[in-house]
């Protein structure tokens, strides 16, 4: 499939959105609105003629100070059709990028991680906690403006204390999930 | 039952935190918990000149080194548009298909020791030192040799090169049958393997796994085939499949990708000369000859300018993938146009194989986790990078 046909292919797919074609050195490279990503991203998986059954990555680039500050980077492979492509959502600071999880399964840890290292948020994830880093963290290290070299107090932790009382209901508990209310 | 495992758990490939719910001996579900071996190297990349780079992003998949840097370094020539000739890329060829036997060897090894085949594990190391020896003797160190640069190689291929690359594949083919016999028709082993972890394709593809677990369910995906690089479209073999898509299936795999492997690398070894081009012509990035540097000003200039500057890369992005041994390996560079890269990414295979672990191993029991682990071949550096 030549470069120009995958876009067309999307604008009749999906016509209410505006696509933009992003020059690359390697493959074809597609800007997508943010509010339109989740029907662009169904129509790239179920179509035939585009069959992009893959998802190989989601990562993102600050380019701070410039604002959209974010460009989110979605790397998508069609065993069937032999192609690849980029899709990217440009992001401003205090915006966020709807998940695509209900499109690829795995998309989940991918969008954690970009959460993790540059705060953008993913909404509809569900689940987006800290991966990579601690989960106390404080910002998100990726970012430009996160200085490279910190200084930081390490932090210990206390070992898990399970007074006797606490050790013997942990066990009337699993024992009664387990057998019923038989043994107690 | 909530039963905590590791995050030093001998079967675990380092530091990966499982917590189980589990029922009896059946899990119920898993919850993974990585991190613990995040190094922030996409971070300090950042702070580093393009070239500096390539001993950074060889420290994460510490089992395939050369894996990482060619990715990197494919992904960096992309944007700079250098084509290289054609000794580097057999060159490279070989050495990444030597990394793929390092890093299978060690699978092979841990993954049968933990499923209850200890002596496994001697007769692999003992064969991936030799390879760790051919490491040593083109650059002098055996894990990460950074031998694979931007623009072609480090030096010359070491005298001696092609008498040991062609004693150890002399040798190794009749290791692979020692330990096909020690395992494939092993009862015990079979017991443990077979049905156990099964993926279909589509959930494969789903969770983003390719490489040899899609592979072992029955795809012919592989990027050397999909989306030659390094001239393997040159080279003859045939990318081994399976249909089980069960941790059995994963071992029959990986077992004749290293047979393939093998056959690779007797056809490059063919092609390579003694000695030849080892980088290309581009003035920019490779420093010019010492016996120039030492008699003529341009050299010297030239010389001094890389290894202090570095150079600068053509703004724009890149993602060039290779087939790792644990499947798609593929570094996303951007450039703003400056000597240091802006933003560094690698795509890592054992991250998407953590991701799928529950969906693997859920209604199992929970020796099964351990064999399904082993078979995922999973990486925490990584999957932590």
């Amino acid at each position: 499939m030549d470069s120009p046909s995958t876009i067309d292919t999307l604008r009749t797919l999906v016509p209410a959105a505006s696509f933009e074609a992003g020059s690359s050195v390697d493959f074809q490279t597609i800007y997508v609105p943010s509010d339109r990503l989740v029907d662009t991203c169904l129509a790239l998986r179920d179509s035939p003629a585009l069959g992009f059954n893959v998802l190989v990555e989601i990562t993102a680039a600050d380019f701070w100070p410039r604002e959209p500050r974010f460009e989110v980077v979605y790397h998508l492979l069609s065993v069937s059709n032999r192609t690849r492509l980029r899709l990217k959502v440009r992001v401003r600071g205090d915006a966020s990028v709807p998940t695509v999880q209900s499109v690829w399964r795995g998309a989940g840890w991918p969008e954690r991680e970009v959460w993790d290292m540059f705060g953008i948020v993913f909404d509809g994830h569900g689940d987006l906690r800290r991966l990579l880093m601690p989960e106390d963290w404080e910002g998100h290290p990726a970012r430009k403006d996160y200085p490279v070299q910190i200084q930081k107090a390490a932090q210990t932790y206390q070992p898990l204390e399970v007074s006797e009382e606490e050790f013997r209901a942990n066990i009337a508990r699993d024992r009664e999930k387990r057998w019923g209310s038989r043994e107690a | 039952m909530t039963v905590n495992m590791g995050p030093q758990h001998p079967s675990t490939h380092g530091v990966l935190r499982l917590v189980l719910e589990l029922d009896g001996e059946v899990i119920q579900s898993v919850m993974p918990t990585i991190g613990y071996l995040h190094t922030g190297i996409e971070k300090t990349a950042e702070q580093k000149k393009w070239q500096q780079v390539i001993p950074l992003v060889e420290r994460m998949d510490y089992l395939a080194a050369q894996s990482n840097s060619l990715a990197y370094a494919l992904s960096v020539e992309k944007l700079l548009g250098l084509e290289m000739p054609q000794r580097v890329r057999d060159i490279r060829v070989l050495i990444a298909e030597l990394q793929r036997l390092a890093s299978h060897l060690i699978w092979l090894g841990t993954h049968a020791m933990e499923i209850g085949a200890v002596s496994m594990l001697f007769y692999a190391i003992r064969e991936r030192e030799l390879l760790l020896n051919i490491n040593e003797l083109i650059a002098g160190f055996r894990f990460f040799p950074s031998y694979i640069r931007i623009g072609g190689l480090r030096e010359d291929l070491a005298r001696g090169f092609h008498d040991a690359v062609n004693a150890f594949l002399d040798r190794f083919p009749t290791k692979i049958d020692e330990f096909e016999r020690l395992l494939t028709k092993n009862d015990i082993f079979r017991r443990r393997t077979e049905g156990v972890g099964v993926v279909a394709l589509d959930d494969a593809f789903a969770w983003g796994l390719v490489g040899p677990i899609a592979r072992a369910a029955g795809s012919d995906y592989d990027v050397r085939k999909y989306f030659p690089y390094s001239g393997y479209e040159t080279y003859d073999f045939v990318v081994p499949t399976a249909i089980e898509g069960d941790v059995y299936a994963r071992y029959r795999v990986r077992i004749a990708e290293m047979r393939q492997s093998v056959a690779i690398c007797k056809q490059a070894i063919g092609r390579i000369t003694p000695t030849g081009a080892w980088a290309c012509n581009d003035t920019r990035v490779v420093p010019p000859p010492k016996d120039k540097v030492y008699t003529g000003m341009e050299a010297l200039i030239q010389h001094f300018l890389i290894y202090s500057q570095g150079f600068t890369v053509p703004a724009g992005e890149a993602y060039v993938p290779v087939e790792g041994p644990r499947g798609e390996h593929g570094c996303y560079v951007v450039s703003d146009g400056g000597n240091r890269p802006w933003r560094v990414k690698m795509r890592a295979p054992s991250f998407m194989a953590i991701q799928a672990l529950p969906t693997l191993v859920q209604g199992g029991l929970i020796a099964d986790l351990v064999a399904v682990i082993g078979s995922n071949d999973v990486v925490m550096g990584d999957c932590d990078r």
